[in-house]
């Protein structure tokens, strides 16, 4: 069977890929999403700290012998305790003014941060091996979906759901929500609003780098490996709805199948289909897919 | 009639401007009109973030669409300079006029992605079409004669012309800003519901200001192309719309020659980084510091940061703001 | 005052000779502004600053070096270095520059085809000399050729042909190709379906992915599904390095095989040779190919801790042509030295017997390596087995082909 010319199997099998790249696209998003809803800061470092979490990984692996299992949760740690830095001494003095600053502030770390992997480690880059474990494939029949793959889309959903659950489940969720909605009265409860900001600009971060440490393996790594990245999942989350968590993670799928259809029609423009959907859906419903008008 | 701090200012800075060939062993001239092409440019961008409010994503579409009509028109059609640059110019005014009646339906954040998108599109045709050259670019775009007999491939006459453009430019510009057109511009950038409640049609100011920004940006892009005889993908990318941004905020939102400066630094450093760290180098013996060059991007966002952290207002509103509290008596407006 | 005087003297006893190459003791050489200055217009920073970028700047400081040793200093020279950051408007601004106020006399390198053309064309108007190493699309030497340059180390053309040829040959028919969607890409594509076309294979079809692309899985799939048995990479840098781990991750290889269009020893470096070995690739120079290639390379990883590219090796090798060709003419002007360079074959470590056609191509021997497997990699950078030479005249484009208006028919 074929639809458009394209037998039934490839279509699975594209729709499978994309898929993948589409939780990529959740994890990383979701990580701006948090980040704005709660900072109301635009992190455009976070395709800088995608890469530095794949860096650090590939570093604790070559100078320290470190696994991958365990770069997994040491990575996203040490990328987000350096997010906290740059939080606690830059962003802090940013959340009373316009989007703007903080946008064009993280757009300079970036810069920065990305120079600074170049002259240390070279732009080729350095090759991530496979874990021991997930290497290989399974023949589903329509394609050969090599482990890791499958690895990264389990892994990703459930960091995905799990931070879905935790925000809008969970006490500790709504204090956060709380914070979005009015900081000054949760601080009159006696709640820490800043330390909260804080650590939830290190979560995001964290999110960021455990994205990198699950791309190390497939992407090589380089220093530029998050720069075309970022304009991307930006438009996921605007798409989505800024600072909607599950807008950030259904879209972020859901845009990884509809660029996988476009590369079987029409490979040339997928990199552009994302832009026309943003400008489409932000004509149509302004505050995006999932986002409350305010 | 008050005379203003800016018009002294601009005076000034014209008046080098025209001077500036007497020492062209010094500044090179093609690097000048290549920053009065930038500064041309933030100029018209400032006209709508510095006095509209609207921050616009999506700029590098209308100084790169421009270049690339430019240097088309010219050397594949034969057209005559001056029709070239016009070409040019109503291509970016019409792009705006698209971009802008689909943007500023809304605001804020949305509306800077909304010209994102489009500019991202604008990218895409001028990688994929035939005339544009991909990723090659367009060279040797010939300079031609202004109105048939003025030669621009001498240097110095392509000088004066580019600093007519980039005066009239500017002029335009200020004179936008300082008409009652203008004041109703501001009043939307400070109180957008207030200017409707007042009874202004809010959103026809809007895109006739983008309009106007756009065919400005688009002229300058097309001088730019005519000057450097050269349209290249560098100019749709939105590194450029990212760019303009830092040069109109290192100079100052809203200030009349912020952008010019801010221009200025940042073309500066893009060109001559590289020689002051061989000067450096040079000079203190320092092997290390040759390397500067290749730092430009690290450079760049390290300006970004201490900009955001420490001055806001940027170079001009900053010095502005000195001299008000030093007490010496000039108006700013 | 006195370096007027001595040039004006100098310049005396040029006349005196007839102004014919004087190649005896004491000779002297007619030098614009006393000095000799040799541009480098790089990436120092971007994609490509591997592959080139300080490298090169390395490269051109040797030359200059070795210059000046073998022949006493016989007048001052000067390298300067700038960071194109991979912009046309950039370099075609820098290159002016240099020449109306620094008087380079020369610019070397030039990685990506854009920069290339906007330089090649400022220098043609100001009658000044480019050497191109790092740029790739054949226009440089066809539609696009000026007679003040010399592309120096390879073009698509020649790797096309190299790889695709050798490929046919070893039974490699019925080829798929992923081409990243730019002029560059497409150019590489076109060349090598004609080649394989001729030698008796079949192109099944092609796909053209974004550039800059991060994940090729797709299009390796599509490429599977053709199941085409040679899939070419008509892409460079780090998407041929993502094409190449994606495809081995996939299982596209070893079942099919890869023919890396365009591709670096620093790509092979950084993926390693468990990705890429078996790999049939085409290069102007390897460092391990003989004494001389190994004394030069040994000295070029002394200074820069990698193994020199082939663009390095040709930024030397174009450079020292050009001092040599200074002086012989006794000049820097740039038609005396187009016209010694032209009528001078070269030969050093890098080209044995090379020649510089009309069209600005220096024609010279090309190798077809294979990257070994990781068990017959006996020593840091031990990557290639050449399995052949190609001898320049069958690895270039035929100037009988030429699109280039300088040449006469």
């Amino acid at each position: 069977m074929e639809i458009f010319g394209v037998p039934l199997n490839a279509l699975y099998a594209q729709l499978l890929l994309g898929l993948m790249n589409g939780s990529f696209y959740a994890i990383l998003s979701l990580g701006l999403a948090v980040i704005f809803g709660m900072l109301n800061i635009i992190n455009f470092t976070h395709g800088a700290q995608y890469m530095m979490g794949a860096f650090v990984a590939w570093v604790l692996l070559s100078r320290f012998g470190v696994n991958y299992w365990l770069a997994l949760v040491l990575s996203p740690l040490i990328v987000a305790a350096v997010g906290i830095v740059i939080e606690r001494t830059m962003l802090k003095r940013l959340y009373h003014l316009d989007h703007l600053y903080g946008l064009l502030l993280t757009f300079g770390l970036a810069l920065v941060i990305e120079g600074l992997f170049r002259v240390q480690y070279g732009i080729s880059g350095e090759a991530y091996p496979v874990p021991e474990a997930l290497t290989g494939g399974t023949d589903l029949g329509f394609m050969f979906l090599p482990n890791y793959r499958g690895w990264v889309v389990v892994a990703s959903l459930v960091v995905c759901f799990a931070t879905w659950y935790i925000i809008e489940r969970t006490k500790l969720g709504s204090y956060l929500r709380a914070g979005t909605e009015n900081p000054k009265l949760l601080q009159a409860f006696g709640i820490n609003v800043p330390l909260m900001i804080t650590l939830t600009y290190g979560f995001g971060v964290a999110l960021a780098a455990f994205a990198g440490v699950l791309a190390a393996p497939i992407f090589q790594v380089n220093p530029l490996m998050g720069s075309n990245l970022i304009i991307v999942v930006f438009a996921v989350v605007v798409i989505g709805g800024m600072g909607s968590i599950l807008g950030s993670i259904v879209t972020g799928l859901g845009l990884g199948l509809v660029e996988a259809l476009t590369r079987v029609y029409y490979p040339e423009a997928s990199a552009v289909v994302i832009f026309v959907i943003m400008a489409v859906v932000l004509l149509l419903r302004p505050a995006g897919l999932f986002g409350r008008e305010s | 009639m008050k005379i203003s701090g800016n018009l002294i200012a601009s005076f000034v800075l014209f008046g080098l401007l025209l001077l500036a060939p007497l020492a062209r062993e010094a500044i090179y001239p093609v690097f000048l009109m290549k920053v009065m092409c930038f500064a041309l440019f933030a100029s018209a961008f400032n006209l709508l973030l510095g006095y509209t409010g609207l921050l616009s994503f999506g700029h590098a579409a209308f100084l790169g669409a421009a270049g690339y009509v430019t240097g088309y028109t010219i050397k594949a059609l034969g057209f005559p300079t001056e029709l070239g640059l016009m070409a040019g110019t109503v291509t970016a005014g019409l792009l705006g006029f698209i971009f802008g009646s689909l943007a500023i339906r809304r605001s804020g954040i949305y509306f800077a992605m909304i010209t994102l998108a489009l500019a991202q599109m604008v990218f895409f045709l001028a990688l994929q079409m035939k005339f544009t050259g991909g990723e090659d670019g367009l060279q040797g775009i010939p300079r031609g004669k202004l109105l048939g007999f003025i030669d621009l491939r001498d240097d110095i006459n392509l000088y004066y012309f580019v600093l007519a453009i980039f005066g009239g430019g500017f002029w335009l510009i200020y004179r936008t800003i300082h008409s009652p057109f203008g004041q109703v511009l501001k009043a939307i950038r400070e109180n957008e519901p207030r200017a409707v409640s007042l009874g202004y049609d809010v959103s026809k100011y809007k895109l006739v200001a983008f309009v106007i920004s756009a065919a400005l940006s688009g002229l300058a892009g097309s001088t730019k192309s005519v000057v450097l005889q050269l349209a290249s993908l560098t100019d749709v990318h939105w590194h450029m719309s990212g760019s303009v941004v830092l040069m109109t905020l290192l100079g100052g939102v809203g200030t009349v020659l912020g952008p010019v400066v801010g221009a200025a630094t940042v073309i500066g450093l893009e060109n001559k980084l590289g020689d002051l760290g061989n000067w450096l180098a040079g000079a203190t013996g320092i092997n290390a510091l040759s390397t500067i060059g290749e730092a430009v991007t690290i450079v760049t966002g390290l300006i970004f940061v201490v900009c955001v952290l420490t001055f806001r207002r940027g170079i001009v509103g900053e010095l502005a703001a000195l001299v008000k509290r030093s007490g010496v008596n000039v108006k700013s407006e | 005052m006195h370096r007027r005087l001595i040039a004006l003297l100098a310049s005396a006893a040029v006349m005196a000779l007839g102004g014919g190459p004087a190649l005896a003791q004491g000779k002297s050489v007619k030098v614009s502004d006393g000095v000799v200055k040799i541009g480098v217009l790089t990436d120092l920073s971007g994609t490509y600053s591997d592959l080139a970028g300080e490298g090169s700047v390395i490269a051109v400081q040797m030359a200059v070096d070795d210059f000046n040793a073998q022949n006493k200093s016989p007048f001052k020279i000067e390298v300067i270095k700038f960071d194109h950051q991979n912009k046309g408007d950039i370099s075609a601004n820098k290159a002016r520059e240099w020449f109306d106020t620094e008087q380079v006399d020369v610019i070397v390198d030039l990685v990506t085809t854009s920069t290339a053309l906007a330089v090649m064309e400022v220098a043609k108007q100001k009658d000044k000399i480019t050497l191109v190493s790092g740029a790739a699309s054949t226009p440089i030497t066809n539609e696009k050729c000026t007679d003040t340059n010399v592309h120096w180390t390879y073009d698509t053309y020649a790797l096309a042909n190299g790889t695709g040829r050798a490929v046919v040959k070893q039974g490699g028919k019925t080829w798929f190709f992923l081409t990243a969607d730019y002029a560059f890409g497409h150019s590489l594509e076109k060349d090598t379906s004609e080649v394989v076309t001729e030698s008796g294979g079949k192109v099944l079809g092609t796909v053209r992915h974004p550039f800059p692309g991060s994940d090729f899985s797709s299009f390796l799939l599509k490429a599977q599904a053709s199941g085409a048995q040679v899939i070419g990479l008509a892409n460079a840098g780090n998407d041929t390095i993502n094409s190449i781990r994606q495809a081995s991750e996939f299982g596209v290889t070893p079942k099919q095989s890869l023919a890396g269009l365009l591709m670096f020893i620093t790509d092979v470096h950084s993926l390693g040779l468990n990705y890429t070995q078996g790999m049939y690739l085409t290069t102007g120079f390897y460092w391990d190919l003989n004494d001389q290639t190994r004394a030069w390379s040994k000295r070029f990883f002394d200074m820069k801790k990698r193994m020199p590219t082939m663009v390095h090796a040709g930024d030397y090798s174009a450079t020292m042509h050009y001092l040599k060709a200074v002086l012989a003419a006794g000049t820097d002007e740039t038609k005396p030295v187009m016209a010694q360079m032209k009528k001078t074959p070269i030969n050093d470590f890098f080209a044995k017997n090379g020649k510089i056609r009309d069209d600005g191509r220096m024609v010279h021997d090309m190798y077809l390596a294979q990257v070994k497997k990781p068990g017959e990699s006996k020593y840091p950078w031990d990557y290639y087995r050449i399995a052949q030479t190609i001898p320049g005249d069958e690895a270039f484009q035929p100037l009988s082909k030429s699109r280039c208006p300088l040449v006469k028919k």
